[in-house]
């Protein structure tokens, strides 16, 4: 991470367009980061609380916890751990994005289009090709890896606002495709069923959500694990390097249009995997899998959780999900219908209060969530008298 | 020969539905830097504002169709106006942030439409020559078509004539070309923001109003619709650009009327293709400025 800091020092002062992330950044990673070069007792207590955090995910499905007002019934039924595995898997799209995003300053539009890749991808193959679930597996990661690919390495010419926009066309042309039906093949506007013959017997039916519960968890510490391992690679420092500087990385003589599809790549993959397991855990896809409000919920979580940080992103993606299950409960919830119409209206529409709720954490929480925890952490940090060397070296220079 | 001519009439109409929103697209992101996601909603409340005044004035008579148009603008105006106003002008110089306020803003006006007009789209009437046919070489043409562009030709010149003959005007020009040299010279561009954004948005109102009679329908989704390929005809003409927007608005809208009729229905692919093509061998689209 050293490399990475000072490329970031060095840029204070200097005009930079995505300058307000890095300033972010720092702060937004709590734990994780600082430890790389001494491994301290606050770096500990970070492992121990995410493995214990992963142990309690795991057992979830065994135990009958209640959290009235944010799942619907005990953790061990079905509705409430479909509830929990879709917010596992948003999570770790969200994190697919963050890898774009955060790491790589890469605004992306067309996010969407890799997910659909693979809930249709799979979906298809499974169906019309009577393969079984392994090779199919295999099949539609490799189409993802050729469709980020390609589209990747055109996108990838043009950088700025009109990457957004090409990335927002692809995405685009993938939803035309998928709405037109060619041959059937896509189900239209109406979606298309998961076709269960070939599937072991686990992973069918409403009882055995929880397996469903488990490989979701399983896809989100897979994809978790890629992206911290990326994140602290070479290959992760260059890209936070070219998202602060491209001139000075290719100075150095790195490539930054390679890095940046490495990236680009990575991120289609990892969210091909999680629009597979979608396809098992929903049963289906439906084309607002693939529609550009979907990449900019994307974007609105990772923005909520905070942009740069791994964390971040989960709890914007698990946050989002949630919310938006429990506002639209309260939409149709008996006490909103009595209300004035001036109050119903806005309040029966998840979207309008998320929508407004991102809005005020553009406004007033620059770094969202991560980044508001980060500051209260460093505050209580100072008070007690142990600075962290990051926050110090930040105020002198 | 007949075929020819309706769909190159209609293509015209459907360019002049995106130039009227890809215009103020185009001045803002000049200007500004901003490219503005909330734009949808502006053309889609203004329809919503037009459908509501024809709905309670008796729909089929001239006056209504005009007091429609100039609510609709109005509307749309305001609305942009408030939102440069409250939200991006916090942002100031944070380009990134001052996107997503606008996703924002675009996501949740969208659902309040939806929350106050239902999901459905509405079906509008207007004046009866509207709803008729002209034949031009034995073609029958709706009328609303020789409207639509009748009227983007109007604001073509109207944003033309006020960038080249007014002094805020002058200043926009000023500003799009070097900003920081017109703020060191005393002069407020904020104001200029505020406008830009105001026109944009009364364009969009006007372009809502007329797209729901050009669609025969309004919708909370009328307004992304049109959005997405704004967006690619302002990329293409080059952004900033209102010249380049205008051009691109009427050959992305053809492409798009022949390529549907002759390819089997793959206009929409089409101009994808385009926008890639151009992107690939033009950077900074047809007109833009070197990046």
């Amino acid at each position: 991470m050293r490399e990475n800091e000072m490329v970031r020092d060095a840029e204070h002062g200097a005009q930079s367009p995505v300058r307000r992330e890095s300033e972010q950044s720092p702060a937004a990673s709590p734990g994780g980061d600082g430890g790389r070069a001494a491994p301290s007792a606050r770096t500990l207590t970070t492992w121990v609380a995410g493995a214990a955090l992963v142990v309690l995910l795991a057992v979830l499905p065994l135990l009958n916890l209640s959290l009235p007002g944010i799942l619907p019934g005990p953790t061990y039924t079905p509705g409430a751990l479909q509830v929990l595995a879709f917010a596992l898997l948003t999570a770790a799209l969200a994190l697919s994005y963050h890898l774009l995003f955060g790491v790589s300053g890469l605004l992306s539009f067309g996010h969407a289009l890799y997910f659909a890749a693979g809930a249709y991808g799979l979906a298809i193959l499974l169906d019309r090709a009577q393969m079984g679930l392994l090779p199919a597996i295999g099949v539609t990661l490799v189409i993802g890896l050729v469709l980020a690919a390609l589209t990747g390495a055109v996108s990838l010419r043009v950088t700025g606002i009109s990457f957004a926009m090409v990335t927002l066309a692809f995405a685009q042309a993938g939803s035309v495709i998928v709405r037109r039906n060619p041959d059937r093949l896509t189900g239209g506007e109406e979606g298309l069923a998961l076709n269960t013959d070939r599937l072991p017997e686990l992973l069918v039916g409403v009882v055995n959500t929880k397996y469903l519960y488990w490989v979701a968890l399983v896809v989100l510490l897979l994809v978790y694990a890629v992206v911290a391992w990326i994140e602290h690679s070479r290959a992760g420092h260059l890209m936070a390097a070219t998202r602060e500087n491209e001139l000075r990385v290719r100075v150095i003589g790195q490539r930054p249009y390679v890095i940046k599809l490495i990236a680009f790549v990575v991120a289609g993959v990892l969210a091909t995997v999680v629009g597979m397991a979608n396809l098992l855990l929903q049963s289906g896809a439906v084309p607002r899998a693939i529609s550009t409000d979907f990449t900019l919920t994307l974007l609105v979580m990772v923005v909520l959780g905070g942009v740069g940080s791994r964390w971040g992103a989960i709890v914007g993606g698990v946050l989002y999900t949630l919310l938006d299950q429990r506002l639209n409960a309260l939409a149709s919830s008996a006490w909103i219908e009595e209300l004035p119409s001036v109050l119903r209206i806005p309040l029966s529409e998840p979207l309008f209060l998320l929508g407004t709720l991102f809005i005020l954490v553009v406004l007033f929480l620059p770094g969202g969530i991560a980044g508001a925890v980060g500051r209260v952490d460093a505050r209580n940090r100072r008070r007690t008298g142990k600075a962290d060397p990051r926050t110090l070296l930040e105020e002198v220079v | 020969m007949s075929t020819v001519v309706l769909l190159a009439i209609t293509g015209l109409g459907l360019g002049a539905l995106y130039f009227l929103v890809a215009s103020g697209l185009s001045l803002i992101y000049g200007l500004m830097g901003v490219l503005n996601f909330a734009h949808g909603s502006f053309l889609t409340l203004g329809a919503f504002a037009g459908w509501e005044i024809a709905r309670r004035t008796g729909a089929d008579s001239w006056v209504t169709f005009l007091l429609s148009l100039v609510l609709g603008a109005a509307v749309g105006a305001v609305m942009a106006a408030l939102t440069e106003f409250l939200l991006v002008r916090r942002l100031y110089e944070r380009h990134i942030e001052q996107v997503l306020v606008t996703v924002g803003l675009g996501l949740a006006t969208v659902a309040l439409f939806e929350g106050i007009w239902g999901t459905d789209p509405v079906f509008i009437t207007g004046p009866a020559w509207l709803e008729q046919t002209t034949s031009i070489a034995g073609a029958r043409i709706p009328n609303d078509r020789f409207m639509v562009i009748f009227v983007a030709v109007l604001v073509l010149l109207a944003i033309v004539a006020f960038l080249k003959f007014t002094r805020f005007g002058l200043i926009i020009r000023a500003g799009v070309e070097n900003r920081s040299m017109v703020t060191a010279l005393g002069i407020d561009v904020r104001k200029a923001f505020t406008l830009v954004f105001a026109v944009g948005g009364a364009a969009a109102g006007l372009g809502g109003v007329l797209a729901s009679h050009f669609f025969g329908y309004v919708s909370p989704l009328l307004g992304g619709s049109l959005l997405i390929f704004a967006f690619i005809v302002t990329v293409i003409g080059g952004l900033g650009s209102l010249t380049g927007a205008a051009i691109a608005s009427v050959a992305v809208a053809l492409l798009q009327q022949f390529a549907n009729f002759y390819a089997g229905g793959t206009g929409d692919l089409a101009v994808v293709l385009a926008l890639a093509v151009v992107l690939l061998t033009r950077p900074s689209g047809l007109l833009g400025k070197k990046a």
